[in-house]
């Protein structure tokens, strides 16, 4: 019985938590570039560096806060700094909307230069990032570390293994439910939320109906920076901040957005939680589950393990190509043109 | 002079002109129907009146007011309203969200004009609920419809309601668009099903090739000989 | 001015430009450039047939050139018997367990009715899950052995020990081979799906050679890969290197490396000629007509009795043979394979800047854009710090925040591209040397 607690313990210790966590951030940036995509039509190359270029905002005025001795202790500053992150992504993107993607869609350009258009942008932006901050490792995470701890967790329960949640985990947790149900909340039941999805549905009828593009387009673009910017601060957070990462985190982003169908919020919610667990539970090695489990006759030799740890992005995009191969519309059925 | 006229249209896309010299109009509460064969420039004319494409040649009064240089949004503020062929409903959202969306550029309260709606098309009210894009083909035009209608508009211009429906759904989409027109809102609309369109019809204009053939009430363009014999198949 | 003197012009002023580093910098720094040129050249050339001839977005670029890359390995390095003796049969073993899988997976999708789709799913997923175990049963001890075998030296299977110059038909032939694959599976996905799909599978191709160490040793490199071209060791004891070296009144020493590097260049040059000749005469064939056709209307075309995905596929495997030929090239030259260094913002993105900007369709408007941003990427970094050392000349050398931005100033070269890249789509989306008598979208 203790052992089968043991391997209950070490599956939600070392899968459970961390994928949730994970799962969480990719949700929140998979919500911006489905948003994106469902209104302007396009998918944007450069939410991944959007994603930094907001957290990176965060973080340095979490470092400004810090210095100047503000702090709300024990949760981390940066949930302070959240804010004037938000605000900085928010004038990125209706910055380069303003100079950049506006004038193509005026053209009516096909979606294709968007994408290209959008690559220019995440050249940009990375460039820019890396200038600012550097391409260095940051950390700027100053809350508590732990809710519970492994080791206190074992002497409460006398269990073998011990169960750590820490404190950044949580903290995305919770702004994730509040991010998802607030978004959620802006869609279903407000005239701009509304407005919004008719736009993405049929943009003709929309303009017969008198709702302003411009106003629908700014209004995607404010919800998708402070989405991504959220979503880099909670990575950030969670693991520690890197301009290279985001570059990767991509792929994992449009596999998201994409396996519950691009242009579907819900979808991208779903999508984000499926990819992420998939990662972990592919790439755990189940060594020590089996031996709790087994009979100590049987008890494995081997790591057991599916994938090793370097290609959990790999995962990804497995799923994402084979997602793209079997069903392009998703598990929600996104927009499939 | 008509409540909405569009005078002496002659434009089209691009270079090539579809329209010449056409007028199309028609009075406060009534029934107005645009037939022909194929190519025509039958919705070409429609569209022109909506002004979802640059004419040439004449122009567009509302009411006595020249509306030629507004964009068609403009137009919806100024008491038109049209409801394109396809793609005429927002298929992800629920009826009432179709409605509501419908009402997008009031600034008042929508619910009384939604019950109204809900009265001339019962059915939506059940299904108010339901993404529209679920419905049949018959209770998708009933939304089209009543989206259009959300604005409270003067004028309400139909491309071709009945298409694709059953006779017997074709029927009870007619009976309603005479109910509407009842309450003194004009109807324009271009129906491929000419003789129970023109039956219907208080005004029936008949082009060819982007100009105007006949033109008399819909019941003496049905009894005339020659339009049966050309264009009512007999 | 005619169109055939402006592009002169234009190429008069990339040498110019190449001159200029020779100058200010050294004959060794230009010709190392010259010759990243060469190969980027023949990368966007490569992209150019896919995107520019046929409208076909190809994002994986990067995994086009590291699979030229790994050709270089797998044909020039020594074979390393031990470890052949050691794992060489796990190996292969679970590779044919691996082929089985895949083909009983497919064999059994076609065995079982469509109408039976929760079978069907079962079925195949009982195959792969079964297959997985079956080929890791072999795969597991054969890599550990394999990787057991000196470690430090080697650790991989190695290659065939052939001449490095075959590696380049090898790479295009890895490429074709690879993009077959791709193209087969993928081509009919719409325009921004095939992107993020073609960048996702490039990604794990890199992956794959980055953590498959008794392959490619993963990121322990493989170094010191055989030369097509004298050591400068060897040049400088030799007798007749020495006279011609004095003649040119330079250190042997400082020639012997110039020596290399034009040998280098002479080697990219005969190969930019040649694909650039063969992209010409494609382009100028019924079959380049048919090509353009298809992308500028594909409905139309399709209509008229084109078999658009075969023409497809075909332009899909010739422009990514190219790109593999190019990376085996770039591998040849670095003399060692590193996975470590595929990254998609330099071996994708880049590529596509070159060839929009130099001009999309036209292949004498991708080479001029090879050349021009691949000279501006790599003289970015000098001319950013001197640019940013002298606007922060006021501030006192220890100052951080000249410290930070002079440290920093090499990604500005990032910011320069993406600039590039968006100035050039929004005022000339043509490119520099546009495409001969068509307006793009």
């Amino acid at each position: 019985m203790e052992n089968l607690l043991n391997a209950f313990i070490l599956l939600v210790n070392y899968i459970v938590i961390p994928a949730t966590a994970y799962g969480c951030q990719l949700a929140i940036g998979a919500l911006g570039a489905t948003l994106i995509f469902a209104v302007l039509r396009f998918s944007n190359f450069a939410h991944g560096e959007l994603m930094s270029f907001g957290a990176m905002i965060t973080v340095l005025a979490t470092w400004a806060l810090q210095s100047a001795g503000i702090s709300i202790a024990p949760l981390s500053t940066a949930l302070l700094a959240l804010p004037v992150g938000i605000i900085g992504a928010v004038a990125m993107t209706l910055l380069t909307d303003r100079w950049v993607y506006r004038y193509y869609r005026r053209q009516r350009s096909h979606n294709v230069i968007f994408m290209i258009v959008s690559i220019g942008v995440m050249f940009f932006m990375a460039g820019l990032i890396r200038f600012i901050i550097g391409p260095d490792d940051q950390n700027f995470d100053d809350g508590v570390r732990f809710l519970i701890n492994a080791r206190e967790f074992r002497q409460w329960t006398g269990l073998e293994e011990g169960l750590a949640i820490r404190s950044s985990q949580a903290i995305t947790l919770v702004i994730t439910i509040i991010c998802v149900a607030a978004l959620f909340w802006f869609l279903e039941r407000t005239r701009t939320g509304k407005s919004m999805r008719a736009f993405a549905d049929n943009e003709d009828l929309a303009l017969l109906s008198g709702i302003n593009p411009e106003r629908v387009v700014a209004i995607a673009w404010i919800i998708a920076a402070a989405l991504a910017t959220i979503a880099g601060t909670l990575y950030g957070m969670d693991k520690s901040y890197k301009p290279f990462v985001f570059q990767q985190l991509l792929l994992p982003i449009f596999a998201s957005a994409i396996v519950g169908g691009f242009g579907s919020p819900i979808g991208a919610v779903a999508g984000g939680f499926i990819i992420a667990f998939s990662e972990v539970i592919v790439t755990y090695a189940y060594k020590k589950f089996f031996t709790y489990i087994l009979p100590e006759q049987l008890a494995p030799d081997g790591l057991l393990q599916l994938l090793a740890t370097e290609y959990k992005f790999a995962v990804s995009f497995i799923i994402l190509v084979l997602v793209l191969l079997i069903k392009p519309t998703g598990i929600f059925g996104g927009r499939s043109s | 002079m008509s409540f909405l006229v569009g005078e002496n249209m002659t434009g089209g896309y691009g270079n090539a002109d579809i329209l010449h010299d056409c007028t199309i109009g028609v009075e406060k509460g009534e029934i107005a129907v645009i037939v022909g064969p194929n190519g025509a420039g039958k919705s070409t004319a429609m569209k022109a009146v909506f002004g979802m494409l640059n004419l040439r040649k004449g122009r567009v009064l509302l009411d006595g007011e020249d509306v030629t240089a507004l964009a068609p949004q403009a137009r919806v503020a100024k008491g038109m309203s049209f409801v394109p062929q396809v793609r005429n409903i927002f298929t992800s959202m629920t009826v009432q969200e179709n409605l509501e969306m419908g009402g997008f550029i009031r600034e008042d309260e929508l619910s009384g004009t939604i019950e109204q709606i809900y009265d001339l098309f019962p059915v939506l009210k059940e299904k108010r609920r339901q993404p529209a894009g679920e419905l049949s083909g018959g209770q998708r035009q009933q939304v089209a419809v009543g989206r259009a209608l959300m604005t409270n508009p003067k004028v309400l211009m139909l491309d071709e309601p009945t298409a694709g429906v059953s006779p017997i759904v074709m029927d009870e989409l007619f009976d309603r668009i005479i109910e509407i027109a009842r309450t003194g809102i004009s109807i324009l609309m271009v129906e491929q099903n000419a003789k129970q369109a023109l039956e219907i019809a208080d005004k029936g204009y008949v082009l060819v090739q982007g100009e105007n053939r006949f033109t008399d009430t819909g019941p003496a363009l049905i009894a005339d000989d020659e339009v049966r014999k050309t264009f009512l198949g007999g | 001015m005619s169109s055939t003197l402006r592009n002169t012009l234009l190429f008069l002023v990339m040498g110019l430009l190449l001159l200029a580093d020779a100058y200010f910098h050294s004959w060794n720094s230009a010709l190392y450039i010259l010759n990243l040129c060469l190969i980027s050249a023949i990368m966007a050339l490569g992209v150019n047939i896919q995107w520019g001839y046929a409208g076909l977005i190809n994002f994986g670029v990067m995994g086009f050139i590291a699979l030229g890359g790994t050709a270089a390995v797998f044909i020039s390095s020594d074979p390393v018997y031990a470890a052949w003796a050691a794992g060489g049969a796990g190996i292969l073993v679970s590779g044919v367990f691996l082929v089985a899988t895949i083909v009983a997976a497919v064999y059994v999708r076609k065995l079982v009715d469509k109408e039976n789709k929760g079978l069907r799913i079962f079925a195949t997923a009982a195959v792969v899950v079964v297959g997985y175990f079956v080929t890791r049963y072999f795969y597991d001890p054969a890599v550990l052995a394999i990787e057991a075998v000196d470690s430090s030296a080697t650790g991989f299977l190695g290659g065939l020990g052939l001449p490095i110059l075959f590696s380049w038909i090898g790479g295009a032939l890895f490429a074709a081979g690879a993009a077959w694959l791709i193209g087969k599976v993928a081509l009919g996905l719409r325009e921004d799906y095939l992107a993020i799909a073609t960048l996702g599978i490039s990604e794990i191709l890199v992956t794959i050679m980055r953590n498959e160490d008794w392959l490619t040793r993963g990121v322990k490199n493989v170094v010191g890969l055989p030369r097509p071209v004298p050591y400068e060791v060897d040049l400088r004891d030799a007798a007749w290197f020495i006279n011609l070296s004095e003649r040119f009144s330079v250190s042997p020493s400082d020639f012997a490396s110039i020596f290399v590097k034009l040998c280098y260049s002479g080697l990219f040059v005969v190969v930019l000629l040649l694909v650039l000749l063969l992209a010409e005469l494609a382009l100028k064939s019924p079959w380049g007509r048919t090509m353009r056709a298809v992308r500028d209307n594909e409905t139309a075309a399709e209509a008229m009795g084109k078999d658009v995905k075969r023409i497809h596929l075909k332009v899909f495997i010739l422009g990514s043979a190219v790109i593999g030929l190019a990376g085996a090239m770039l591998t040849t030259m670095d003399g060692q394979f590193t996975p470590g260094a595929y990254q998609p913002l330099r071996f994708t993105f880049l590529i596509w800047v070159m060839v929009i900007a130099g001009g999309s369709g036209n292949n004498w408007g991708a080479v001029l854009g090879g050349f021009l941003i691949l000279f501006f990427w790599m003289e970015a970094e000098p001319i950013g710090v001197a640019l940013l050392d002298q606007l922060t000349s006021g501030l006192s050398d220890d100052s951080p925040i000249r410290q930070h931005l002079t440290d920093n100033a090499q990604q500005m070269r990032l910011v320069m591209m993406g600039l590039l890249l968006l100035i050039v789509m929004r005022f000339r989306p043509s490119g520099l040397i546009p495409e001969k008598g068509a307006e793009r979208r």
